[in-house]
């Protein structure tokens, strides 16, 4: 006697641990940032640059809006439409991700480092963590992309589908809440 | 990937990490077995404590536990398999991997030496300089990642996969115990995780997330660690509980004795472990406010733990009770574990603990928990469902010898501990002066502990047997009622050719008395 869709509970049960994850890592960051020290150095007012983060976000956000368009072509079984959409997504997540590797790349030629303060080591492993798990959702939705090609649409193709697209919202919810803590702040 | 075949690959792994972690305990009882002992230097002593706690907690009880769940979830339920095997297999061998990685660490020259539970700064790169706790803390996140991958997979094959008719109301105790303690891994697992990326960040990538040195704080390294690890020690239990509540009605005769209290029970436990970490840092010195609302809280949790042990009771009470050796390790677990939910209790009152905490009445409480409490009910578990895995009965004479033994042992052993720690002796320190009392009762203690190393060998010389030239066991030894004795022993690799309806929590009572009538 089947419930649910055995994928799709998975993944949300795995959502949640993941949640539980990131809000010690949350946690640790305001923990540091607003009740300890972080010490002297980079902190994030003089070493962020929010308005160009906030683009990146916009493409992270709307990626999630262009899964769902796919999920809703792929409800339709038009395959076409869902495969275009899907593209859409891996391309938004892939232009977030070089938006972080950029944005990585200047702090630590600034001498941002994990080792120089704890804003360093607070923000790095925050944000290193959720880009990780960018570029693991990345490489899910791609696989299904192929597969769609390779193996048609099966059934356990489409569920499998649905429940990338679970975890990909999860991810982007992360980030609404990274966004707003480490970036959105520094204009209060 | 069959879950039978991983759960035994799960139980016969913990079985060989239970023998290394228990020649490491050996190890310390004979350094401790008299005063100003040189058996084993401090730097070695201190590696073998770790190791020995390390492989107790996270090689042996957890595994185990998640093994029996592993083997018995499925057939419990009526089930083929587990819902995703791929990742049950993907489970058992990153969590392998993990113990390799701790045991490696050896090889590599320097085995972790922290304690189990790691306190910072003394496990950063200043104070540990060699590789022994990067190990540590590697093995650990492969053994965490495991972990919750098993609990997803409990959750999804309960959640989906019960036979009709299976209801929430119907479940076996045991896998109402092994539901609730997933959704416990799933919300207290990730803690550990996440305190051992930020550890390695700080001995890898430099960074001073638990040390003082600009700004950090060692005490966060406390509160993430007992955030995971206090609920740890209800995952360690939980599973064990749902055993006593199989075997305990079993061996009685009886239906277990209010079956709503002892589900709806588990679930307040779990809820409550997630809210008592900080009793582990009383001598902290957070403040009388937060000592206060954390003794209060581990205090509640005995009312949700007394209930269970009346449960019991009341289920033995005026039931024919079969004293098989099955039942006897159920009965020592009561016992034992109600002696350590009292000293338990005596913890959660502060100004007590700032007296006993790092004592060997710690020592002497834990034990009493996972070894009286835990292991006890396992060993139940095993000479309750060995017919069921392997087809052949274990000895009941020789599990009767494996049992006084075994018991007799264990209270030598700890038991004493109690005095030597309320005297004043810490715990993980190498060697100790020649006090009054101190040498007698630390050599008891080593001897209870070489009875306890002589159980094992019964026991493994039992399972020898038994697989060799063991008694048939047919297909319900016991006469029990749950959905796993309806197959055949070992069950074939599809588990049923034919589940039987489920009206009640006991189908095979059902199936036997078709004209219903009581117990």
């Amino acid at each position: 006697m089947r419930r649910f869709d055995t994928a799709k509970l998975a993944v949300s049960v795995f959502v949640a641990s993941e949640a539980v994850f990131f809000g010690f890592l949350i946690a640790a960051y305001i923990y540091y940032a607003y009740f300890g020290a972080t010490g002297p150095g980079p902190t994030a007012g003089n070493s962020l640059n929010p308005p160009r983060t906030l683009f990146f976000t916009i493409c992270l956000i709307a990626s999630s809006g262009t899964l769902w368009m796919a999920e809703r072509k792929l409800a339709g079984s038009e395959r076409k439409e869902f495969r275009l959409w899907l593209a859409g997504t891996i391309f938004l997540g892939a232009v977030f991700i070089a938006g972080q590797a950029m944005e990585y790349a200047g702090l630590i030629s600034g001498r941002v480092t994990p080792e120089r303060n704890l804003f360093g080591a607070t923000f790095f492993t925050l944000t290193g963590f959720h880009g990780f798990h960018v570029l693991c959702g990345l490489v899910a939705l791609t696989i299904f992309l192929i597969l769609t090609f390779v193996r048609g649409f099966g059934q356990k193709e489409v569920s499998g589908i649905g429940a990338v697209a679970i975890y990909w919202h999860f991810v982007d919810v992360v980030w609404i809440v990274i966004f707003s803590l480490v970036y959105l702040t520094v204009w209060l | 990937m069959d879950h039978k075949r991983i759960g035994i690959l799960y139980l016969s792994t913990t079985l060989v990490f239970f023998c290394i972690g228990g020649i490491e305990a050996l190890l310390m009882r004979i350094q401790l077995a008299w005063p100003d002992n040189h058996f084993l230097s401090p730097d070695a002593y201190d590696q073998v404590f770790t190791m020995h706690g390390t492989t107790m907690v996270f090689l042996v009880v957890v595994p185990l536990l998640l093994g029996l769940a592993n083997y018995l979830t499925p057939l419990m339920i009526g089930a083929r398999d587990m819902a995703l095997p791929r990742l049950n297999a993907f489970s058992y061998w990153v969590s392998l991997f993990g113990g390799i990685l701790l045991y490696f660490s050896f090889i590599d020259g320097h085995a972790p030496d922290a304690g189990w539970f790691s306190y910072t700064p003394l496990s950063e790169k200043g104070f540990s300089t060699r590789n022994g706790l990067d190990y540590w803390a590697l093995a650990l996140l492969g053994i965490g990642v495991g972990t919750v991958a098993t609990a997803i997979n409990l959750i999804v094959t309960i959640i989906n996969l019960r036979t009709e008719g299976l209801t929430i109301r119907r479940l076996p105790l045991f896998v109402w115990m092994v539901l609730v303690n997933s959704f416990l891994i799933i919300a207290a697992l990730p803690a550990l995780n996440a305190s051992l990326v930020m550890l390695l960040i700080d001995r890898q990538l430099s960074a001073h997330f638990f040390l003082n040195l600009g700004g950090g704080s060692p005490i966060l390294w406390q509160h993430y660690f007992w955030a995971f690890g206090h609920p740890e020690v209800y995952i360690m239990v939980l599973p064990a509980f749902g055993i006593i509540s199989e075997v305990v009605p079993v061996f009685s005769r009886k239906p277990i004795f209010g079956y709503g209290f002892v589900a709806g029970s588990t679930v307040a436990i779990a809820l409550l472990s997630l809210g008592v970490w900080a009793h582990h840092m009383f001598a902290v010195g957070l403040g009388h406010a937060w000592d206060y609302a954390f003794g209060a809280s581990s205090l509640l949790i005995a009312v949700p733990t007394g209930v269970k042990i009346f449960n019991w009771i009341a289920t033995m009470w005026g039931g024919s009770i079969q004293f098989t050796t099955s039942m006897l390790f159920a009965l020592a677990f009561l016992f034992s574990f109600t002696i350590g939910g009292l000293s338990g209790v005596t913890f959660a009152t502060f100004p007590i603990d700032w007296q006993t905490t790092d004592t060997y009445y710690v020592v002497a409480h834990m034990h009493y928990v996972l070894f009286g409490g835990t292991l006890f009910a396992v060993m139940a578990g095993v000479y309750y469902w060995f017919p069921k895995i392997t087809g052949r009965m274990l000895s009941e004479r020789l599990g009767r010898v494996h049992f006084w033994l075994m018991f007799l042992g264990f209270h030598m052993t700890f038991f004493i501990q109690h005095f030597l720690g309320l005297d004043g002796m810490p715990r993980r320190v190498y060697t100790y002066p020649n006090l009054p009392g101190w040498g007698a009762m630390n050599l008891i203690s080593t001897i209870g502990a070489f009875v306890m190393g002589i159980s094992v060998l019964v026991l493994l010389a039992n399972v020898w047997i038994s697989l060799h030239s063991g008694e048939q066991a047919g297909d319900n030894p016991w006469n029990a009622w749950t959905l796993e004795w309806a197959t055949s022993s070992p069950p074939p690799e599809h588990n049923f050719n034919r589940v039987p309806p489920v009206r009640s929590p006991r189908p095979l009572w059902d199936l036997a008395h078709p004209q219903g009538g009581r117990a």
